[in-house]
């Protein structure tokens, strides 16, 4: 029997056996896979803001942010058996949804999460073997447990396999 | 009292800005119906301050088509407003100014964007001059940004951009009706909180 296992946002959880995780409607967030491929352990973390060192007061909300939710990420599969040497990670979204935002806090956070992302699995030294991040449009994220696949789905332009 | 997220929002600040959504939604039929050379009707709309799960839910669920117009907010009020159009909104808009019909977002060429932007800047306009005169504060908006895309993608815009303040934003809920559509439009109101105090503070109320 496998389940769907909902990732929502600012939310982090991990799938064994046959399921699959999934978190919907990416758009400026990124959604960040990490995979034990021996163990077969799979763990989603949606993001949405890059750095958690620049505000106060969120100490409550390590899932929010880049840089804490890798970490808390791996410990939680850690705990589940995961070994912290296999883990593998793809990630996807980053979009710029709206192309002329003047505003310069919110100019780029897209971009700028998918950096922070990946100076963040750096850190950890996870290698990065996929993503589909940038551009302009909503996706929504599958990530089989079993196999350690990726799926995107967008409105404007289908669905990927990473 | 100083206000410091907009779960401390009371119910007479919230009578307030349904009174600001009652006349902003006012005027907007007013523009709609002149845009649309028709009659336009307006239910009373509906006013929440609520997390960005249950918004999603109310457009339908995150992965939901629809149309969002993004407009910051400068001068006096700083912070972001954005209307949200379901599908039948579009639909009656681009109908009525460009007499086309679409069956499926993917349809909508430039043209439509655009109707969709202008319709979007008008009732922003509306909305803000309510505020404005209302508070007697000076308000600037920018041009606006438009996005066809899943609800919860669009939402992640103001989401992240309140992600440090608040995980909950003012929700208006319009319902247009002319003879023969029925209109559904949502309003996030997303002042920053020194600016909503703002508008409380010149209304009078503390």
């Amino acid at each position: 029997m496998n389940n769907t296992v909902t990732v929502g946002i600012a939310d982090l959880n991990i799938a064994k056996g046959e399921d699959c995780l999934v978190t919907y409607a990416l758009g400026s967030c990124v959604g960040i896979c990490l995979y034990d491929p021996i163990m077969r352990i799979a763990g989603l973390a949606h993001i949405m803001l890059p750095d958690s060192t620049q505000l106060v007061n969120v100490t409550n909300q390590p899932y929010k942010f880049a840089d804490t939710a890798i970490i808390e990420l791996v410990k939680i599969m850690q705990q589940n058996g995961a070994h912290a040497v296999n883990l593998k990670a793809k990630i996807a979204g980053g979009a710029q949804m709206f192309a002329a935002m003047s505003n310069s806090s919110l100019a780029n956070i897209g971009e700028r999460n998918v950096k922070a992302v990946k100076a963040g699995l750096m850190r950890m030294h996870i290698p990065l073997l996929a993503e589909d991040t940038g551009k302009n449009y909503g996706r929504t994220l599958y990530f089989d447990a079993p196999t350690g696949t990726m799926r995107i789905k967008s409105a404007a332009k289908g669905e990927w396999e990473f | 009292m100083a206000l410091k997220n907009y779960k401390e929002l009371n119910t007479v600040h919230l009578d307030v800005l349904r009174e600001i959504g009652n006349i902003g939604t006012g005027n907007a039929a007013t523009s709609l119906s002149a845009m649309l050379q028709k009659s336009v009707n307006i239910s009373v709309p509906k006013i929440n301050v609520l997390g960005y799960g249950e918004v999603t839910e109310l457009l339908g669920g995150p992965e939901n088509m629809i149309v969002g117009i993004l407009l910051s907010l400068t001068g006096d009020v700083k912070g972001m407003m954005m209307f949200l159009l379901e599908k039948d909104f579009a639909h009656t808009v681009i109908n009525g100014l460009l007499g086309q019909s679409f069956k499926d977002f993917s349809e909508v060429d430039e043209m439509g964007m655009s109707a969709l932007q202008e319709i979007g800047n008008i009732m922003a306009a509306s909305y803000v001059n309510a505020i404005a005169q209302m508070s007697n504060l000076t308000i600037d908006i920018s041009v606006p940004s438009i996005a066809i895309d899943m609800a919860g993608a669009i939402l992640s815009v103001p989401a992240i951009y309140f992600g440090n303040i608040s995980d909950e934003i003012i929700f208006i809920q319009d319902e247009f009706n002319s003879d023969t559509d029925n209109m559904v439009s949502h309003i996030l109101l997303i002042p920053e909180v020194d600016s909503l105090q703002k508008i409380m503070k010149n209304l009078g109320v503390e």
